[in-house]
């Protein structure tokens, strides 16, 4: 078995693709679905692609400092969902079945 | 070994993203969101990023997973969106064109300069038996001396952040024109 | 003394200012006496002036005083200056001393007027304007006062507006007078353009220096020339002057027969260097104009029943004598019949001003007649005037006129012979004004009823404030001749005085046979004097003949109707064609650029749904290209 599983090593270049294949998921998920909380998930999974990416580059290129920045992505990402979550509970507040289509008072 | 892992780790991230986007109950969805995060702390392991590994899973899954589903369950917006209509015409082939296109290129980005990516950093210390904080160690040492100032604005951002959210999210006293 | 020209325009524009704020309090006749005093004053500074220049040698009569700089911009530098030599002084001699006498004359005309004071306000106002078209230095401070004359002559003109015709009759001198304003602007901006500089000096230098283009000369001498046709009533543009008429008599004899009227004569001679280099013909058009105005005017007055369109019409027909004089070459002969004519002429008005008060302000002539009993000064006084007007020796008249026909004749025969015989109608119909309102049969009573007959209506004699002036007057059109007599050199004084200021550009006859047979001609001139007061005589006193008045001549030859015609159908229809184009054009384009913004904008209103995915799907669309250029370029 370690015969057939030695066939190819994962490069970094690997996860680098898949995490520019979740990036690409998750814009689609933003444009494409209307519940404001969903659209939110989906943003967190790009953050989470640009982590991945991060990890594996600093592990290819020897250097700590892609796994410092991504600790404070962490942080930021936290700091985010907290304030967003607020501002969606202060509208949807009145009504809940409200989806991201209908706040469109900014139409000109 | 490796490949091995890869492989499960992948298919978990891909099947949550997966079901992230396309799942129409928001509890599922976030649940699918878990699973994808999951597989990235599984993927940070394999890159011995141990202690990030810990502080997504406690973080990410533990804490803004939660905190999506206090939301969900306490405003009642579990009731699922109907996906079979789409407002916007064209949205649909539209953003799948964006999504792929943003993939590609970046694909392609990658596939172009795999070369010139070699090792140029003081390196990784590995996380052995002999010793097991190797990493966590070399990350707060980087943290708390080179990076402390940008370590303590974030730490006023977070609290900004929170106090920032308990302000605006209150009832106002006149339920009248509170919007 | 001389240094103090600036009090000449300073004392009457000061009476303008003094009476423009306290005129109401002043009333009447305070007022009227404020600003005659101002103008008697400022006469009295000229005559200072005058014998100031008189005490120097003739080449040092040239004296500038500067008052500040007007408009110093770039290469045009201009001065407010004033310039008091022979020509200037010689003007403000007769503006301050006859505009003082007609002031005095004035507060006795407008007696009971309710706009009293406002009168002598624009009276001053107008002396002021006057000073400074003749006083200045250059041609923008003569412009100033140009405009301002003819500004006042609007006022004036119109005094007692509540009369359409009065209104009117302002309005079209207004703007007639514009037409030739547009002249002299030309002039002005060819002279800068090709001389650099806009005073008298420079540019008379330049064109004595022969540095001025025969082209650019003829081309300033026309434009001037167009100016001075708008100003001094000729022909096309004297239709103006006959409706001025409706103004107050004051007014017709300050500005329509003294002053204003004038300047154009003044004008040309002030540049008649500039007129001495351009082309002859030039000089031959006015010639001309000149000549064949006189005699169309002088047909007109023929025909006249009006006392004052009488004295109108002549003004028109002695001014275009005056440029006959000028276009002939001969400067001081053309300033000398002007002289004379202000003698005579506001001698004239003024005295018809005492007819229209003593006849309780009447002035058809067929209703007049047998007022030498009742009105004995001002009769003998407009005899006097009569006999300065129609050429009869000694009075200032003949010499004048025996001046400028003696150089037309040196000129041109047919201007010559043109003059003759407008100085025949002259005397004719001046004769006829003469035994219709003085002699014959008192017809006044004929029309008492028709009059609306208020208690006594015979006419009487006017007070002393409006006699005195025509005495004064009258002794001045006797011995006025006497500034230029032909028995000798020595005897042409006005010559020797205007010298500094014409002797490049006047004419010299001295070879000629007109100038061998100047006895001759003299001898010609009193005979066709003569004739035509004898014929009048012939036909309104005795009877003998039935008087020729034919209705086209009262009518001006339908010249009226005719302008009227043209610029109110085909001028109308192309005016209306240019408004048309601005409305539509022009404003088209400036509110069709707003259209299409606005229509512009309202299409990309449409970008702003207010959806967020759609803005989440722009987002992702510009991060694609930019990526895929950044690709592109090799820079990821």
């Amino acid at each position: 078995m370690s015969v057939m599983f030695s066939l190819a090593e994962p490069t970094s270049t690997w996860y680098l693709v898949l995490s520019a294949v979740l990036f690409g998921i998750g814009t689609i998920g933003v444009m494409v679905r209307r519940n404001p909380l969903i659209m939110f998930m989906c943003i967190e999974l790009m953050l989470n692609a640009v982590n991945l990416s991060f990890v594996a580059l600093s592990s290819q290129i020897a250097n700590i400092d892609g796994q410092v920045v991504v600790f404070f992505v962490l942080v930021v990402a936290a700091a985010e969902v907290v304030v967003g979550l607020g501002i969606i509970v202060s509208i949807m507040r009145r009504r809940t079945t409200l989806t991201v289509d209908d706040m469109s008072g900014l139409k000109g | 070994m490796e490949l091995f892992v890869f492989v499960v780790a992948a298919a978990m991230v891909l099947v949550g993203a997966l079901g992230v986007v396309t799942r129409s109950n928001p509890v599922h969805a976030a649940m699918s969101l878990v699973l994808t995060l999951f597989g990235i702390a599984v993927m940070f392991v394999s890159h011995n990023a141990h202690f990030l590994a810990a502080v997504q899973v406690i973080v990410y899954a533990g804490a803004i997973v939660v905190l999506f589903l206090f939301v969900i369950m306490l405003l009642g917006v579990d009731k699922a969106e109907d996906l079979s209509v789409e407002p916007i015409t064209n949205q649909r082939p539209l953003a799948v064109i964006i999504g792929a296109g943003i993939s590609a290129i970046v694909i392609a980005a990658i596939v172009s300069s795999r070369a010139g990516l070699g090792p140029s950093g003081k390196g990784l210390n590995e996380t052995t038996i002999e010793s097991p904080d190797a990493n966590i160690r070399q990350l707060a040492r980087v943290i708390f001396s080179d990076n402390v100032f940008a370590f303590e604005l974030t730490s006023v951002l977070l609290l900004v952040a929170v106090i920032g959210t308990v302000v605006m999210a209150r009832k106002t006293k006149s339920v009248g024109t509170g919007k | 003394m001389l240094d103090l020209v600036w009090l000449i325009p300073a004392l009457p524009l000061a009476g303008f200012l003094l009476i423009l704020l306290f005129g109401r309090i002043l009333g009447e006749p305070r007022a009227g006496i404020l600003a005659t005093l101002m103008t008697a004053s400022s006469f009295l500074v000229v005559v200072g002036v005058y014998f100031d220049l008189l005490s120097r040698t003739a080449e040092e009569r040239h004296h500038v005083v500067t008052l500040f700089s007007w408009l110093p911009v770039g290469s045009l530098q201009v001065d407010m200056a004033l310039l008091a030599d022979p020509l200037s002084i010689t003007m403000a001699l007769f503006v301050t001393g006859i505009g003082s006498l007609i002031h005095l004359y004035a507060i006795g005309y407008m007696h009971g007027d309710p706009k009293f004071s406002k009168f002598f306000l624009y009276l001053n106002l107008f002396v002021f304007s006057m000073l400074m078209l003749v006083l200045g230095e250059n041609l923008l401070v003569t412009f100033l006062g140009w405009e301002g004359v003819g500004a006042c002559s609007y006022f004036l003109i119109s005094f007692w507006h509540t009369r359409d015709s009065a209104a009117t009759a302002g309005k079209k001198a207004f703007v007639t007078n514009r037409v030739g304003d547009w002249g002299m602007m030309v002039a002005m901006f060819l002279a800068f353009s090709s001389v650099g500089t806009l005073s008298y000096a420079g540019i008379n230098a330049a064109a004595d220096g022969g540095k001025l283009a025969a082209v650019t000369a003829t081309g300033i001498a026309m434009m001037l020339f167009v100016g001075a046709c708008g100003k001094s009533a000729q022909l096309p543009l004297y239709i103006w002057l006959p409706d001025a008429m409706e103004g107050p008599t004051p007014v017709s004899a300050l500005i329509h027969a003294a002053t204003m009227v004038t300047s154009g004569v003044f004008l040309l001679t002030r540049m008649a260097p500039v007129l001495h280099a351009s082309y002859p013909w030039a000089g031959d058009v006015i010639a001309t104009v000149g000549a064949l105005t006189a005699l169309f005017a002088a047909t007109i007055a023929v025909a006249q029943t009006d006392i004052k369109k009488v004295l109108a019409y002549s003004t028109v027909s002695q001014l275009g004598f005056m440029f006959l004089a000028i276009g002939s070459g001969a400067y001081v002969a053309a300033i000398f019949h002007m002289v004379t004519h202000a003698f005579f002429k506001a001698l004239l008005f003024l005295g018809s001003g005492s007819v229209i008060h003593g006849m309780h302000h009447e002035q058809d002539m067929r209703k007049m007649g047998a007022l030498r009993k009742l009105m004995p000064i001002t009769g003998f006084t407009f005899i006097i005037g009569w006999l300065a007007i129609a050429g009869i020796p000694p009075f200032a008249g003949f010499w004048s006129k025996d001046e400028v026909l003696l150089y037309a004749f040196a000129n041109n025969r047919l201007l010559w012979l043109i003059g003759v015989i407008t100085a025949l109608l002259t005397a004719y119909y001046m004769t006829r004004q003469v035994i219709m309102v003085f002699f014959g049969e008192a017809r006044w009573n004929d029309h008492a009823e028709e009059n609306g007959a208020h208690g006594d209506h015979t006419p009487h004699e006017s007070p002393w404030t409006m006699v005195t002036p025509l005495v004064i007057l009258a002794g001045l059109s006797i011995v006025g001749g006497a500034m230029q007599l032909p028995f000798s050199k020595s005897t042409h004084f006005l010559e020797h005085w205007l010298e500094p200021v014409v002797h490049h550009s006047e004419v010299s006859i001295s070879g000629t046979w007109a100038y061998s047979n100047k006895w001759l001609l003299l001898v010609v001139a009193i005979i066709i004097a003569v004739a035509g007061v004898v014929a009048s005589i012939a036909v309104y006193a005795k009877g003998k003949f039935k008087a020729i008045e034919p209705k086209i001549l009262a009518d001006a030859w339908r010249y009226d109707s005719a302008v009227s015609a043209i610029v109110g159908g085909p001028g109308r229809a192309a005016f209306g064609g240019v408004a048309a184009f601005d409305a539509k054009i022009v404003d088209g384009a400036v509110n069709g650029i707003g259209t299409e913004v606005r229509a512009a904008s309202g299409l990309l209103r449409k970008v702003q749904s207010g959806l967020v995915r759609s803005y989440a799907f722009v987002i992702g669309l510009g991060a694609v290209v930019l990526l895929a250029w950044f690709l592109l370029r090799g820079i990821l």
